[in-house]
């Protein structure tokens, strides 16, 4: 019943007309976002940061939300329309819906997205509202040596288990973790890689890091390697209503896709690509003719995109209640809130009650939004889709000059970015990951911190962490994430040699 | 098996986090510490990540000259597209403290246009000052947000 009554404060202030306003901006800003290639909810959110001196906590995070749960509804309809997928997570909507397009299907497969992802949003909304109280109440058991280990759980998860290779995700967390440090060191006031400047005495700002890698480095990516020619972008066929055989098509696979979806979302092992992928091949099994797969199935469209908002969901789980991000966008969240000096983690839901609950109610609000920006108002949305790629991306541009000059008008923050900038252009490239790098930028200072905490409370025994039971198995968790994988192909390639 | 020819971008990037991971070793051992703190002080967190980003470099480089990333041949690289990007960017970090946002802007707009395929630059410049000048206008005056007004406060 607190839970209920919680909410139901939430409610209250999610529904003052201010933040309904900020939760329509973040609505609209999120799906135009989502629509356009080349920038996602991580940008965004990392060029509004610099609200956060202007708009109280509450109003800056109903936005913020607004954008990262946009930014999923949005995507489905470039990967449909475009078959370029808006974002990584919706890259398998671009598989079977741009197919639908294809055959002259927009509108059903438009339809089944977005009302899969209203669906499953609030069905995975909903069980964060009930699991997120049972999960803070576990947290505020754990000491600082366990919070430790949680952490490199995160830290292992997001940059050896995803991505293509772990020793290049390893060496992208590290390279974060010693961005991180940069500035002075709050427990002892010593200057920390600084190399002497005054400039980096404060750190490096968030904003001016993840802008450089997403705008600058993505930019100048796309220009090295420049494909002539526009995409064809599909007109909306089909009714938008869907059909009677489309509805019955489409329930089962959006209940499945929101089953998926959360639990990978809220383990600290996130990604959203995982479970929509999964939620594919679950589809294809399960359907009654999987021979129509790859050819425009609705069930392929479904399940997916359910599953993707489901997680989105999801990943907001261990970011509020431990403080945990396990998406660069909720990693940028967090710093938000570190640039309000709310510190995040279990005592969240204790000291900014009003604010956690504001926001949890503002994702219904949310989902409601999203559903009626993306259904009838689709024509919107294709008409921003229709903005030149030059202009597009020298837009972009401009306005990552604004999110890193604008704030304290140093030409020096400009150069870093570019720095930043040139940097990730070699690691995509290369293909090392952006995500751990911001990752361990953003948690890192905290993981420092517990690491600490904990050595000071076992007076510098480092055998804390290991034998302090919870602490043990979560650093068991993280060896088995790590190394897991590779020692299962091995056990499996020996058993294959013993049969041949 | 045939010999793998290293490719010269694989190298570079490992021996570039060689040596950041070198100088973050340095910059560790430069941290002023006081004995006080000398068990669980400020710095035995930077040693431990600086020290595996460095192992974990060697790796990469002997990988990178062993048997390569795996990573799929990259197309060639577009240079004039990207140089008159890398233009843009120039002239907006030269021009953004003295003259002003908006031209400085409008500079970066219309030389990335360029290099995105875009052949009408003075259209292209028109509307990067439309956006440059809406943008600047909105951030100083609704949020009372500066972003280098530059000349153009003499201007208006």
């Amino acid at each position: 019943m607190d839970t209920l009554a919680a909410l139901a404060g939430g409610f209250a202030t999610a529904l003052t007309p201010t933040h309904l306003l900020f939760a329509f901006v973040g609505c609209f800003l999120g799906t135009a976002v989502g629509v356009l290639p080349g920038i996602g909810p991580a940008l965004t959110v990392a060029l509004l940061l610099p609200i956060t001196f202007q708009v109280p906590a509450t109003s800056a995070f109903i936005l913020f939300a607004g954008v990262y749960y946009g930014a999923m509804y949005g995507g489905s309809t470039t990967s449909i329309l475009l078959n370029t997928p808006g974002e990584s997570a919706t890259i398998i909507t671009a598989l079977e819906g741009h197919r639908m397009a294809r055959a002259g299907r927009a509108g059903p497969a438009l339809a089944t997205a977005a009302i899969g992802s209203f669906v499953a949003g609030t069905i995975a909304t909903l069980a964060l509202t009930f699991a997120a109280p049972v999960v803070v109440e576990l947290a505020l058991k754990l000491g600082p040596a366990e919070y430790f280990s949680l952490m490199v759980v995160a830290f292992v998860a997001v940059s050896a288990v995803l991505g293509a290779s772990a020793l290049r995700g390893l060496a992208c967390l590290f390279l974060g973790l010693l961005l991180g440090i940069v500035g002075v060191d709050l427990q002892t006031g010593q200057p920390r890689f600084t190399f002497g400047m005054i400039e980096f005495l404060d750190g490096i700002e968030v904003t001016i890091v993840a802008v450089g890698l997403f705008a600058v480095a993505e930019t100048l990516h796309l220009a090295t390697r420049r494909k002539h020619g526009e995409d064809e972008i599909l007109p909306v066929q089909g009714s938008l209503w869907l059909s009677k055989s489309d509805w019955a098509r489409s329930w089962k696979p959006w209940l499945r896709g929101a089953c998926i979806g959360f639990p990978f979302g809220a383990i600290p092992a996130g990604g959203s690509e995982l479970p929509t992928f999964l939620s594919y091949y679950m589809e294809r099994k399960l359907s009654k003719n999987p021979g129509e797969f790859g050819h425009g199935a609705i069930e392929g469209v479904a399940g997916p995109e359910a599953a993707n908002n489901a997680s989105a969901a999801g990943v907001l789980m261990p970011m509020l209640t431990l403080g945990l991000p396990t998406s660069v966008t909720a990693a940028i969240m967090l710093s938000a809130f570190q640039s309000y000096g709310i510190q995040p983690g279990p005592m969240l839901f204790v000291t900014q009650g009003d604010l956690v609950w504001g926001l949890i109610a503002s994702l219904y609000v949310g989902n409601v939004m999203l559903l009626i920006l993306n259904l009838p108002l689709v024509g919107l949305w294709v008409k921003i889709l229709k903005i030149p790629t030059p202009q597009l991306y020298a837009g972009i541009l401009v306005f990552a000059t604004i999110g890193s000059y604008g704030v304290s008008n140093s030409v020096i923050d400009l150069l870093v970015m570019y720095g930043v900038g040139i940097v990730g252009l070699f690691m995509k490239r290369y293909d090392f990951p952006v995500a751990p790098a911001v990752i361990g930028m953003i948690l890192g200072p905290l993981a420092e911190q517990a690491f600490r905490q904990a050595l000071t409370i076992s007076q510098g025994d480092v055998t804390t962490f290991i034998t302090r039971p919870i602490s043990a198995s979560f650093l068991v968790v993280a060896l088995l994430l790590a190394f897991g994988p590779k020692l299962w192909s091995a056990w499996v390639a020996t058993q294959q040699r013993a049969r041949a | 098996m045939p010999r793998h020819r290293p490719i010269a971008g694989e190298v570079a990037c490992a021996v570039a986090l060689v040596v950041i991971a070198l100088g973050a070793l340095w910059q560790t051992a430069v941290i002023p510490t006081s004995p006080i703190y000398a068990r669980v002080g400020p710095t035995l967190f930077p040693w431990i990540a600086s020290s595996c980003l460095l192992v974990i470099a060697v790796l990469l480089l002997v990988q990178a000259l062993r048997t390569g990333f795996g990573v799929e041949e990259s197309l060639t690289v577009d240079w004039r597209s990207l140089a008159w990007v890398a233009a843009g960017l120039a002239a907006n970090a030269a021009l953004i403290g003295t003259a002003g946002f908006v031209f400085a802007a409008t500079a970066l707009f219309a030389c990335v246009a360029r290099g995105f395929g875009s052949t009408n630059f003075l259209r292209d410049a028109a509307i990067g000052l439309v956006i440059a000048f809406g943008s600047y206008y909105g951030f100083e005056k609704l949020l009372g947000v500066n972003i280098g007004a530059g000349i153009l406060q003499d201007l208006i």
